[in-house]
């Protein structure tokens, strides 16, 4: 009966994510153009673009592989993995102990690799050149990633993201400079991997700019449909993320009760409300950088991890 | 941990020190390397004034007060001046890249722990982990002054390297206040006199590009 009931909270958790993925991405749309002082499209226009996606028919290109149909299965799945292991109205929930961050990263990177492979299988350039840039930001985003990640683990003695939220809700942390550090890293990855604002545009087609875009111009109907849902997830996968590290407050414990997921589900969508406002925030206030400048953008941010990791074995080593 | 909160702040503002001398190597344009000397000096009056309030050695805050006028107002003030004067806001030209820099510096943090922590086995962790950020920081700024050009950016190089050695002797007991205020003193006049200097390479050489002078020696590569 246990295995059961922990099975239903954690499709609920998998249900939610796909939920709210396109509502946190239609959130930022929304406080981007408000903050523009344009109305905006409504809040769920983003399910209507998918449903609008779903109904319409595949043009697939004469020479697209079997590759080119089945990648957008192929990360979607990933990325909802992903996502359904990440803690994001209560800890401890069945799948979480099945794999740890360093697992999460890996399912990202290789849906990554799989639209990689997609872009070029065509052979147009624009999917080579999208492919080519995204893999370039993946190269430096990753190590930095890996860098936070370890430093994160160093702090909480685990790369489990329940054990490490747990952690950080507890009083034994304290104030610690590399925490902050992480959390400036993280973000700055975060940005990058979802091709946000000063890494790459989601909402040009510009094509001396675009990465993200360029890499999936070929596809059409529902395979285009998953592509921006996996985007959309991806987003709220790394919101989740910096909200269950940094923001762990009303998690509900493993084995709590209906009270305590409600509270926990009503502080996740207050959480993403605030990241979203952030987000929105930030895109608006900055510009979008020059490829050649990303490299040392991400720079930063595996700068930022290799020395909050140092600074955790100096305090560790007094 | 079995640290305090007293140990985590000085950590905190140690550590920030240390980042602040990465954003120095980070930055490219002239305006925002001074604002961060400005934040790195404000950071470390921070940590002076911290140590003071742990250590109960009120003459700390003297030295506290010196880093925050002098370092953090005075001398980025008149950098600016000196900066408008000499017409030079454009951007800085670094002699190796960005990231490669960045590496070399984390480099340097590492070096500075592997070498400090055992030389200072028998230290309280207070002062251990300083005299680690100090010497990183002390590190850091000579990066700073061999991969810039500008004299400019060379002089907010020293200047960060100056402030690595306040931490240091902040965070070893008993540094007296005379030694003190004749370091910050000294600093000033060094100060003056590079702003000196800057005006007399300008006058010659009409750059502030300190490989005119290797041309000039004949070192010409």
């Amino acid at each position: 009966m246990a295995v059961l009931l922990s099975l239903v909270v954690q499709a609920g958790q998998m249900a939610l994510v796909l939920l709210l993925a396109p509502l946190l991405t239609g959130l930022v749309r929304r406080v981007k153009a408000r903050l523009l002082r344009r109305r905006g499209p409504p809040l769920l226009q983003p399910y209507r673009d998918l449903w609008r996606l779903l109904c319409k028919e595949v043009v697939l290109a004469e020479n697209a592989s079997w590759l080119f149909r089945a990648t957008p299965y192929l990360i979607f799945a990933a990325t909802w993995v992903a996502a359904a292991l990440v803690p994001t109205f209560g800890r401890g929930l069945m799948f979480s102990w099945s794999a740890d961050l360093i697992a999460i990263i890996a399912l990202l990177a290789s849906a990554r690799f799989f639209l990689a492979l997609a872009g070029m299988d065509i052979g147009t350039s624009f999917g080579g050149i999208g492919a080519s840039r995204e893999v370039m930001i993946a190269s430096f985003a990753e190590p930095a990633m890996l860098l936070i990640m370890f430093s994160l683990a160093l702090i909480a003695g685990s790369t489990q993201l329940s054990t490490v939220a747990t952690y950080m809700a507890s009083a034994e942390v304290g104030l610690r400079v590399s925490l902050g550090l992480a959390l400036v890293g993280l973000a700055i990855v975060a940005l990058a991997e979802n091709g946000r604002i000063p890494v790459d545009n989601p909402a040009t087609h510009l094509e001396l700019t675009m990465v993200h875009e360029a890499m999936v111009l070929e596809y059409s109907g529902r395979h285009l449909a998953l592509i921006e849902f996996t985007s959309a997830l991806k987003l709220l996968l790394y919101v989740s993320l910096i909200a269950c590290v940094f923001l762990p407050w009303d998690l509900a414990p493993p084995g709590a009760g209906p009270a305590a997921w409600a509270i926990g589900i009503l502080a996740y969508l207050l959480k993403l409300g605030a990241c979203a406002c952030l987000l929105a925030l930030f895109e608006t206030a900055i510009a979008k950088m020059r490829v050649f400048r990303v490299p040392e953008f991400l720079g930063a941010a595996l700068m930022l991890g290799l020395l909050g990791t140092l600074l955790l074995f100096v305090s560790r080593s007094l | 941990m079995p640290h305090g909160l007293a140990f985590d702040i000085a950590h905190l503002l140690a550590g920030g020190l240390v980042l602040m001398s990465f954003l120095l190597l980070y930055q490219v344009r002239l305006y925002a390397m001074l604002n961060i000397f400005a934040l790195h000096a404000l950071v470390l009056a921070l940590s002076v004034a911290w140590q003071a309030l742990v250590q109960g050695a009120p003459h700390l805050y003297i030295t506290a007060l010196i880093a925050l006028v002098f370092k953090a107002i005075t001398i980025p003030v008149a950098l600016h001046r000196i900066i408008q004067r000499l017409g030079i806001h454009r951007e800085i030209e670094t002699v190796v890249g960005i990231g490669p820099t960045m590496l070399v510096g984390m480099g340097l943090v590492a070096l500075a722990m592997v070498v400090m922590l055992p030389v200072t086995a028998n230290a309280d962790a207070l002062a251990r982990e300083d005299l680690a950020f100090a010497l990183s920081v002390v590190l850091l700024g000579l990066l700073v002054m061999v991969t810039r050009r500008n004299a400019v950016s060379q002089v907010v190089g020293f200047m960060s390297l100056e402030n690595g050695l306040v931490l240091a002797a902040t965070g070893a007991k008993g540094m007296p206040l005379v030694v003190e205020i004749s370091v910050a003193f000294s600093i000033l006049i060094a100060f003056i006199v590079i702003g000196i200097f800057l005006f007399r390479i300008r006058e010659r050489f009409d750059t502030v590009d300190l490989q005119a002078l290797d041309r000039f020696r004949g070192e010409r590569r």
